[in-house]
């Protein structure tokens, strides 16, 4: 299993890179490669230009902004980001995602921002991005703009990002004060891509959810906000419309059989984390 | 059977003529050596560190990145080898299983723990378990149950069922065998 | 000769000698042989299940960038014959009297006009590096004409179904029947009768080295040296030597170290034969390294049984007959004939005594990887039918599944036990020895059953669904037909023995030492251990069906004692004294009582082609046959305690005991490595391995991020006990124990699960118990 023929080049610049992405649609991008090699090393993709942006420092980088939000830059690793000393405080939905991503080995070369890029159906980083509201940046030959995350996910494998889109950076807001959250997920093993997880952010105020993101992966699809699911808790307590959030998440959802689980499992599950997501996102309120 | 390789300066192999992938000119460190050569593109890492520079230590399972066969500690943090390119370890520091201890130089608190525990039977699996719990090590201090645990769950063995190499990552870090009352 | 040779080596946890040089990354495994201009082979696989190649164009291929050669089936066709497993599938006189079905199904080395399987070999590039060889083997231009493709072993029993195997007239590569005694009127007189299905998945084996092969002639001789990751060299020998038209004098093949077997490299493959046969045509180096897809999809399969089985027994829970049909899916041909459905078939009732037993066994043939022995070779299919059957005629008698076992175990009293059956020689299957009662009351001590029991019915008022698990089952070890042992004192003194048995990971090399050490009186760290390879010693079998220790270990035991007679025989002449006042102890000959009075055998050595008027039969070296005049029948008992979560199919194991019984143990610590490597294999398969294929015949399980080996958090920390009943088999008094650890796990966990669900109703009949299975079979108990 080794790769097709490809030309490496390091990038020398975001602008250099920018610029070959645009002379060639069929480029692909690294950085930590976790997701990319196995794809070349299988040739399941055939590339004929590979831009490698892991070197470069612009991008190496996370940092809080002036408005108190994280910025992970592109070639930042997942390692990284656990390392911050804010993360915890800060971000500690993210900080939890992320490390429920495979194992430090992966973490140690896998980026935010790649993975984030490949949107793995069954993987942490793009279902927390909703939920955290972030925001993509991204810069092309046509300059630079932006996405929010709900926009990002397209469908399994795809994102809003072009043939010739470079994701730069991923900000993520800092949470509203007070705000609870719960990270769940279930593996077949420790390390697996999950079968079924869910990333919560949660708002109480006068005793009621005043506003919540509630999302979903593993479930069919890309990673899932559930809009009924939280229209439900809007303005209720997480114990009071249990049954109809597990109606709305019957209802909603549809996943399939595969080769890893049934659709009668994930349904469960997905049913199970959500509830206990929301009610431990419910406690962690302040 | 006498001792192979390991010793002295590396004189890289280069890529074949016939390949059609771009070359690159790469230096960087290889346990402690400071090693330049030339490879083509879509080398991956673990194919330079074996064929051409002829660290055999590492070996390959799977080339997409499950089995951790092919760990190896890429400026001091463990990766594999078999996702990275050759061309992307340049300017790098690269450590294998055989920069842990020199020909000449008696066996290292981990690899020793692992022969008094029996943690290995075929040995194909164990060089990437010493690299992944050496980067494990790098991080000083000592690691938790807990982050052994999960370091461990990073690399297959199809030949001891784990029980001997947990024995043997606890004795190298000095932790107690769960049966036993800890002092702490 | 060798009784009492108590220097004291036998028994003792020696700390291998194995694993300095691989823990300095020192190693020498196939992939790591340095070998000059060694090209690199590539092979295009059959993308179909099942189709007719039209044609096959191979020119585009000849000139893509550093190219060697290209071979098709065409141009090897009469060049190198079809692979035939002669030695697995002969009938041994015995069993042809039971008038087996045994088809002969060569394998073609290329396929030329159809391929039966996806990943079938269709043309072999040779190119400079793997890489260039893979980007070679995409611009072969192959039509095809897609055919049906049978998958299923009872849609391909049906009487219209399509064929798996072009001209063949059915979808069955074997078939054998044998029993005792009279089952229908068991079953009449039967109080309880347990009438169900039992499956084993289809699993593969994936050592974490893969397969691989370099080949090169000799620039001298012109005769091929080949090494090889292989469990049989003497076989790989033969078999490339008759397929290439060579004399078998002029072959040989080597062992390196070997990252694991289990039985998938104790199988040769047709690429086993087209490297060599590239590298004799080609006059060059070359070297074939399966990467982890093929592993997968396109190297030996395993276990995947159905079994429909029926017990009987009387109110008690006697067993009064036990009949089963065992569907054995044999994959694209029949290669190796008996040996796994025969295996299932004679240890199906284990250490239990039926007298009316009616087993009938098929061997089914359909368009997937063909299936041969992985570590239990069908023992483990067989022991999950029974224990499950067990529990089910338990549950049905309202008894302890413990009580029902007891009651019918064969009694050491009763030993040695003839079954009535006949063995896989076709001569009549007697256990040697072992202890079932002691092993089942150790087992049931061990794991806490009684106190269980308080615990599991508090935690079920809690919602809380713990279970406990058993299973029981006997292995016959140490096949035949011999191991051989050559041992010879080195020029330097030192002492060096080849024999045909390589090692894997078992720790041969300390193991054997250990054994010749006390036959000879010279310590292991003065012994050199040289396994497998065919130049060193004429004639071997191998590595596989927990053998080695009993033949090799035997072999090894004989020559010692052999070459110690001769040693001592060359110093008495030498000092001019007489044999029985010799010693030899720690590589030096001494006359008893005056221990100036000697030499050192590098001094002896030395004399030997000077001693005058020497007897003639001179040298220091002595060749040894070990013919095991009967199985050695080693025996385990596994119990596990876990906890399931229903509303998530979550599976913890809380507790795994093994009670294991593989008569004298040579070193204790590497015995118990085997048995919890096993039992971790084991659990891979009992929880979450599974190979599996679309309805199209498509691998979908090609890669370890789908076919999901045993992580270390899924094995816990096992506890081991012991019994010892010596094989009166053979003079050291040892039984293999290589596979025993990996046939108790899948049918102890099912029969934990069920207990735990109990309240459920459900009834498991096959694994893996994934995480979705658990929760289906939850939900809807008729989920099988």
């Amino acid at each position: 299993m080794k790769p097709a023929p490809f030309d490496y080049v390091a990038a020398r610049s975001v602008e250099h890179a920018v610029e070959l992405l645009a002379g060639d649609t069929e480029a692909k991008v690294i950085a930590g490669g976790q997701s990319l090699m196995p794809i070349l090393n299988m040739r399941l993709g055939r590339p004929e230009l590979v831009i490698d942006i892991g070197r470069l420092d612009v991008l190496n980088h996370v940092r809080i902004s002036e408005s108190g939000a994280l910025l992970v830059g592109a070639a930042a690793t997942q390692t990284q980001l656990l390392a911050h000393p804010g993360i915890n405080r800060g971000w500690p939905l993210l900080a939890t995602a992320v490390s429920n991503i495979g194992h430090p080995q992966i973490r140690n070369r896998g980026t935010i921002c790649g993975s984030l890029a490949h949107n793995d159906p069954a993987a942490e980083l793009p279902a927390t991005a909703i939920a955290l509201d972030a925001t993509m940046h991204i810069q092309s030959s046509r300059g630079l703009r932006t996405i929010p995350a709900e926009q990002m996910f397209v469908g399994p494998f795809m994102t809003a990002l072009a043939p010739d889109d470079l994701l730069i950076e991923a900000e993520f807001p800092l949470p509203p004060a007070g705000a609870g959250w719960s990270f769940r997920e279930f593996a077949t093993r420790p390390g697996d891509f999950a079968t079924v997880g869910v990333a919560v952010q949660l708002i109480r105020r006068d005793g009621v959810v005043a506003d919540t993101r509630i999302v979903l992966f593993g479930v069919g699809g890309s990673a899932t906000r559930v809009h009924s699911a939280e229209e439900v808790l809007m303005g209720s307590s997480p114990s009071r419309v249990e049954n109809q959030v597990r109606a709305q998440l019957e209802a909603e959802l549809n996943p399939a059989d595969d080769v890893h689980a049934s659709a009668g499992l994930r349904q469960d599950l997905a049913e199970k984390l959500t509830i206990e997501a929301i009610a431990e996102a419910w406690e962690r309120c302040a | 059977m006498s001792p192979r390789g390991g010793k002295g300066p590396i004189h890289p192999a280069t890529p074949p003529l016939s390949e059609p992938s771009a070359w690159h000119d790469i230096s960087l460190t290889v346990n402690d050596e400071q090693v330049s050569a030339q490879v083509e593109s879509r080398l991956l890492l673990t194919d330079f560190l074996r064929h051409r520079l002829r660290l055999t230590g590492t070996h390959v399972g799977c080339e997409q990145g499950s089995c951790g066969a092919c760990s190896v500690l890429l400026d001091g943090v463990v990766v594999r080898s078999c996702l990275t390119l050759a061309v992307q370890a340049n300017g790098r520091d690269l450590r294998t299983v055989e920069g842990l201890a020199g020909p000449d130089d008696p066996l290292t608190t981990l690899q020793q723990a692992f022969h008094e525990q029996h943690g290995m039977q075929c040995g194909f699996c164990t060089p990437g378990f010493l690299m992944s719990l050496a980067g494990l090590a790098e991080d000083g201090g000592t690691p938790s149950s807990d982050e052994i645990d999960e370091h461990l769950t990073g690399n297959f063995c199809r030949c001891t069922g784990y029980v001997n190499i947990r024995k043997a990552a606890r004795q190298a870090f000095g932790l107690p065998d769960p049966e036993e009352p800890s002092d702490g | 000769m060798a009784d009492d040779n108590s220097f004291g080596f036998f028994g003792r946890s020696l700390a291998r000698v194995e694993d300095d040089r691989l823990l300095r990354g020192q190693g020498c495994f196939i992939d790591d042989l340095d070998i000059p201009n060694v090209v690199d082979i590539a092979f295009v696989r059959s993308p179909h299940a099942h189709a007719r190649i039209l044609s096959i164009d191979v020119t585009a291929a000849q000139t893509m960038p550093g190219v060697v050669a290209v071979y098709d089936g065409a141009s090897v066709a009469d060049r190198i014959k079809p692979l035939t497993n002669s030695e697995e599938l002969r009938v041994p006189e015995g069993i042809a009297a039971l008038n087996p079905v045994v088809k002969i199904q060569p394998a073609p080395i290329l396929a030329v006009d159809e391929v039966n399987y996806v990943g079938q070999p269709i043309a072999m590039i040779v190119a400079e590096t793997r890489y260039l060889a893979e980007d070679a083997l995409e611009v072969i231009e192959i039509e095809y004409e897609t055919l049906p493709a049978v998958l299923d072993m009872e849609a391909a029993l049906e009487p219209d179904a399509p064929l798996a195997l072009e001209g063949e007239v059915d979808n069955i590569g074997v078939h054998v029947r044998h029993g005792i005694g009279d089952v229908a009127a068991g079953i009449a007189a039967a109080a309880a009768v347990v009438d169900e299905i039992f499956a084993t998945q289809r699993y593969v084996a994936a050592p974490i080295e893969t397969r691989g092969m370099v080949a090169q002639s000799d620039p001298f001789t012109g005769g091929l040296m080949v090494w090889s990751t292989t469990q049989t060299p003497h076989r790989v020998r033969d078999h490339v030597a008759e397929s290439i038209g060579l004399s078998v004098d002029d072959v040989r093949v080597q062992s390196v170290d070997v990252g694991g077997g289990f039985g998938q490299k104790g199988i040769l493959v047709v690429e086993e034969l087209l490297v060599p046969f590239a590298a004799h045509d080609l006059g060059r180096a070359v070297r074939w390294i399966a990467d982890r897809h093929e592993n997968l999809t396109a190297d030996a399969h395993a276990r995947e049984q159905v079994h429909h089985i029926t017990l009987a027994a009387d109110a008690d829970g006697h067993l009064l007959a036990v009949k089963d049909r065992i569907m054995v899916n044999l994959g694209c041909r029949n290669m190796v004939g008996l040996v796994v459905p025969y295996n299932s078939l004679c240890h199906l009732i284990g250490p239990y005594k039926v007298h009316n037993v009616d087993l009938e066994a098929t061997g089914v043939i359909t368009n997937t990887m063909f299936t041969s022995p992985y570590r239990g070779a069908g023992r483990p299919e067989a022991t999950f039918a029974m224990e499950r059957a067990m529990d089910r005629l338990a549950a049905k008698l309202g008894m302890e599944p413990t009580e029902l076992r007891e009651r019918n175990l064969i009694q050491p009293d009763e030993m040695p036990y003839r079954t009535g059956l006949l063995d896989r020689r076709g001569l009549p299957q007697e256990f040697d020895s072992g202890d079932y009662p002691e092993m089942l009351s150790k087992a049931v001590d061990m794991i806490g059953l009684s106190q269980f029991r308080q615990e599991q019915k508090l935690a079920r008022q809690e919602g809380q669904h713990l279970g406990i698990g058993f299973a029981l089952y006997l292995e016959m070890t140490g096949l035949g037909p011999f191991e051989g042992a050559r041992v010879e004192v080195m020029p330097s003194g030192r002492v060096r023995l080849y024999t045909g048995a390589p090692s894997q990971g078992q720790g041969h090399r300390t193991v054997f030492a250990q054994l010749l050490a006390d036959a000879l009186g010279v310590n292991p760290t003065d012994i050199d251990v040289v396994a497998g390879d065919t130049a060193s010693i004429p004639y071997g079998v191998g590595t596989i069906a927990s053998r080695a220790l009993v033949t090799a270990g035997n072999a090894i035991n004989q020559a010692g004692g052999l070459l110690k007679q001769r040693i001592l025989t060359h110093a008495a002449e030498f000092l001019e004294a007489e044999v029985s006042d010799m010693q030899l102890e720690g590589s030096r000959i001494s006359v008893k009582g005056t221990p100036a009075v000697g030499l050192s055998l590098a001094e002896l050595i030395r004399t030997v082609p000077k001693l005058v008027g020497g007897s003639g039969s001179d040298g220091l070296s002595e060749t040894s046959y070990f013919q095991p005049p009967n199985y050695a029948t080693a025996s385990g008992l596994h119990a596990a305690i876990i906890e399931v979560d229903p509303s998530t199919g979550r599976l913890d194991i809380r507790d795994y005991v093994v009670v294991h019984e593989a008569g004298k143990i040579v070193n204790p610590m590497i015995a118990d490595a085997q048995v919890i490597g096993g039992v971790g294999q084991g659990i891979g398969g009992a929880l979450s391995e599974h190979m599996r294929y679309d309805d199209q015949g498509q691998p979908i399980t090609s890669t370890f991020m789908d076919y999901l080996l045993p992580v270390s958090s899924m094995v816990p920390d096992i506890r081991l006990d012991e019994i010892v009943c010596p094989s009166p088999t053979n003079q050291l008094g040892v039984k293999g124990l290589g596979e025993g650890g990996a046939v108790g796990p899948p049918a102890a966990l099912a029969n934990a699960v069920e207990d735990a669900l109990r309240p459920f109703n459900i009834i498991v009949r096959s694994g893996p118990l994934s995480p979705s299975r658990i929760r289906d079979l939850v939900r809807d108990p008729n989920h099988s």
